[in-house]
């Protein structure tokens, strides 16, 4: 990858003030440095902002990312900040197209921890088939930030088969989700607290755009609800589908997709796996005359293979998540009480 | 995991619950004493699937539920001090003091840091020579160890800026106020698993004859618990009262001896305040004359905390197992674990949180 994008030659090898001053050494790093790595022909323009052609309804969304650390295994803060922001597009059913990026930057962050995470950035906007077409830099004196932050805006035109909303949930409906939870915020909490597992845990940071379109060309309005478990996790985002809807959820312990180098690594830090941060999965409700055909559909794309139907919208206990265990046991799945880990993306 | 999956296994659970449905002819209160045990019998459903005539009354074992509200008045006093670092176990920064919580003063800019062990920040005082490191040493008998070797560390390293702010419990002492109390009708006890890894069982001997009431120590998974419970109940059914040990798999009859060594050799017993409780003579630890140099109270001269407890919550009556959680007016309304009122919402072994977080007749019930 790195034979790909050598680091260009900055003059400078860390960052510095006057990188974030809108003036000549802006226009360096971004001349030698951004704009060949992300080239695109909207970009070329070096215009204040981006000029786009879009069509029918748009989908729009923004988010910023402070993970620290800037590097674990299966990712950094840079596709992190990409993937993050594909998957909110694909969550409203739309099909991603652009991307703004904008740094805030640490003045002393060196010039090629940048550039890792810059070229991580390219290669994740490329697997999900998004152009960054507009962006900034500012930097703040050491101390002020950490390293780099990173807010990414993104567009996309929604999937003409879409008919996503809350409002179209119904008692009935089957829930899906599309992989293990747990893996992103277990990653990173292992990395913080310094423990290492026999084998790899990873964080699960991907594009879900793809198996989330082939749903919709296939399905169409049959998928009520897509959603991705980020912070908070999986409960914390049920949650707030029947508090919002004022719709009963039930879901299921043993029909869960399991993974028990995570459920190890949640024991040992104690989390619950249910409350963690995930950033490639996501949970689908949809009509339950589909359920079973959608299922054998994401069960054919690799980031799905291992989905599951976990639970179903009911009438009963409006408004409230239960869990049944394989014991016959129950309890309420309420939303995350303030914050397990700050800082995880 | 397979070490764990065997002591959640299904078959194995309706096994036990079978056994206790067959054994029990009439009712019994048992109290669980460690927060953890709650949060196992709430988050797996055990109460509901329990014969009805076994009562769990939940008890008093939550570390962060019965530090002293002055001693985290203390803390945030200190935290605000120039070039003072307050470490502390994550789940004291949410409680509150008499006037706001460690995470307010954490937000206000004061230096505090979260660790697990009290070890990491030795390792702070000794990195950092110039700062003065304050280690907030709560819990029971499970964390009094390694808090005492912090101690002792710092000592043989010589360093003059670490030092501890204790509220060490021991929990025998306060079985017996619990049983002492008139409002309470406890018949037997799930002893406190972890506890007992370090102190052992035989301090509880006398209890379970002096009162009557069989004690067992129990793990945390829902085969421990059913079957601490199955412990208990048989012995009730047959008149006995012995000490019993379902968590043999960890807990030694002599407990951890070096641990105790430590123990000894760095605290000595003392009386101490339980929040919502009250003092309960000989249930603390205080460090040894000889070792006064790195106790925070004494280095730093701070001024009494609150000594009142919290005006209108309720989790003296809840730790002791008067009430029920979900009989406190506040539960869920004015108190919740956002905006607690007392400290069993906030801690993660606090039997009101565990009522919030997993109960099925909880908050959201309109």
């Amino acid at each position: 990858m790195n034979l790909e994008c050598p680091l260009p030659q900055i003059d400078f090898d860390i960052i510095t003030i006057g990188h974030g001053s809108g003036g000549l050494l802006t226009h360096k790093l971004l001349k030698a440095g951004v704009f060949n790595l992300f080239d695109n022909e909207i970009l070329r323009q070096h215009h204040d902002g981006a000029t786009l052609d879009l069509n029918g309804k748009t989908v729009f969304t923004t988010d910023s990312f402070v993970v620290s650390p800037l590097f674990f295994p299966g990712g950094n803060i840079g596709d992190l900040a990409i993937n993050g922001t594909v998957n909110d597009l694909a969550m409203c059913g739309g099909i991603p197209n652009y991307i703004s990026v904008a740094f805030i930057l640490e003045e002393g962050l060196e010039m090629a921890t940048f550039w890792k995470v810059l070229v991580s950035m390219k290669k994740a906007a490329e697997n999900a088939g998004v152009r960054i077409v507009t962006g900034d830099t500012k930097v703040v004196e050491r101390g002020k930030g950490d390293q780099i932050f990173i807010n990414t805006t993104g567009i996309g035109s929604l999937h003409p088969k879409a008919s996503i909303g809350l409002h179209r949930i119904k008692s009935g409906d089957k829930i899906l989700l599309s992989a293990e939870m747990a893996h992103h915020g277990t990653t990173i909490m292992s990395l913080r607290e310094g423990f290492q597992f026999e084998a790899e845990i990873k964080s699960d940071t991907c594009s879900l755009h793809e198996p989330v379109a082939r749903l919709l060309d296939q399905f169409g309005s049959g998928i009520r609800l897509f959603r991705d478990p980020t912070r908070g996790g999986v409960a914390t985002t049920l949650a707030e589908i029947a508090g919002d809807t004022q719709l009963g959820i039930d879901v299921y312990q043993e029909q869960l997709p399991q993974n028990d180098l995570i459920n190890s690594a949640c024991e040992l830090l104690g989390l619950d796996p249910w409350y963690v941060a995930n950033e490639g999965l996501f949970l689908s409700i949809v009509d339950s005359s589909m359920a079973d055909q959608l299922l054998l559909n994401l069960k054919s794309h690799p980031l799905s293979r291992n989905a599951a139907v976990i639970g179903e919208v009911t009438d009963n206990h409006r408004g409230k998540v239960i869990l049944h265990n394989a014991i016959g046991g129950k309890r309420v799945l309420g939303m995350l009480p303030g914050e397990q880990l700050p800082r995880i993306c | 995991m397979k070490y764990l999956n065997e002591y959640r296994d299904p078959e194995l659970i309706h096994r036990y619950l079978k056994k206790l449905h067959q054994l029990v002819s009439r009712q019994w209160t048992i109290m669980e004493i460690c927060g953890g045990q709650t949060h196992s019998l709430v988050k797996n459903g055990l109460l509901e699937l329990l014969p009805e005539e076994i009562i769990m009354i939940h008890g008093p074992g939550c570390p962060v539920c019965v530090t002293p509200m002055g001693t985290i008045d203390k803390a945030i006093q200190l935290a605000h001090k120039e070039n003072v670092t307050i470490c502390s176990f994550g789940d004291m920064l949410r409680v509150p003091g008499s006037r706001g919580s460690l995470l307010e003063a954490k937000a206000k800019g004061a230096d505090i840091r979260v660790y697990y062990s009290p070890l990491e920040a030795v390792d702070l005082a000794r990195a950092n020579p110039q700062k003065e490191v304050v280690f907030l040493a709560v819990g029971f008998e499970t964390t009094t160890p390694a808090n005492a070797l912090s101690v002792l560390q710092a000592h043989q390293l010589g360093l003059s800026n670490y030092s501890v702010l204790t509220s060490q419990v021991r929990l025998p002492p306060a079985m017996e106020a619990i049983l002492n109390d008139d409002r309470t009708s406890i018949q037997g006890f799930l002893g406190a698993g972890h506890v007992s890894v370090i102190s052992g069982v035989e301090e509880y001997l006398p209890i379970a004859t002096k009162y009557q009431v069989p004690i067992v120590m129990t793990g945390f998974e829902p085969v421990d618990i059913l079957q601490g419970i199955f412990m208990v109940v048989e012995q009730l059914e047959n008149g006995r009262y012995e000490v019993g040990n379902q968590y043999s798999r960890a807990v030694k009859s002599a407990g951890n001896r070096e641990a105790l060594r430590i123990v000894n050799k760095i605290l000595e017993i003392s009386d101490q305040d339980w929040r919502g409780i009250g003092m309960i003579p000989s249930s603390g630890y205080r460090l040894k004359q000889e070792y006064h140099q790195y106790d925070a109270e004494k280095k730093f001269a701070l001024t009494v905390g609150s000594t009142e407890s919290d005006k209108q919550c309720l989790a003296g009556e809840i730790l002791r197992g008067i009430i029920k959680p979900m009989e406190c007016p506040f539960f869920g309304t004015l108190c919740t674990p956002d905006k607690p009122m007392g400290a069993p919402m906030v801690s993660s072994e606090g039997a009101c949180a565990a009522y919030y977080q997993f109960a099925k007749e909880s908050h959201h019930e309109s």
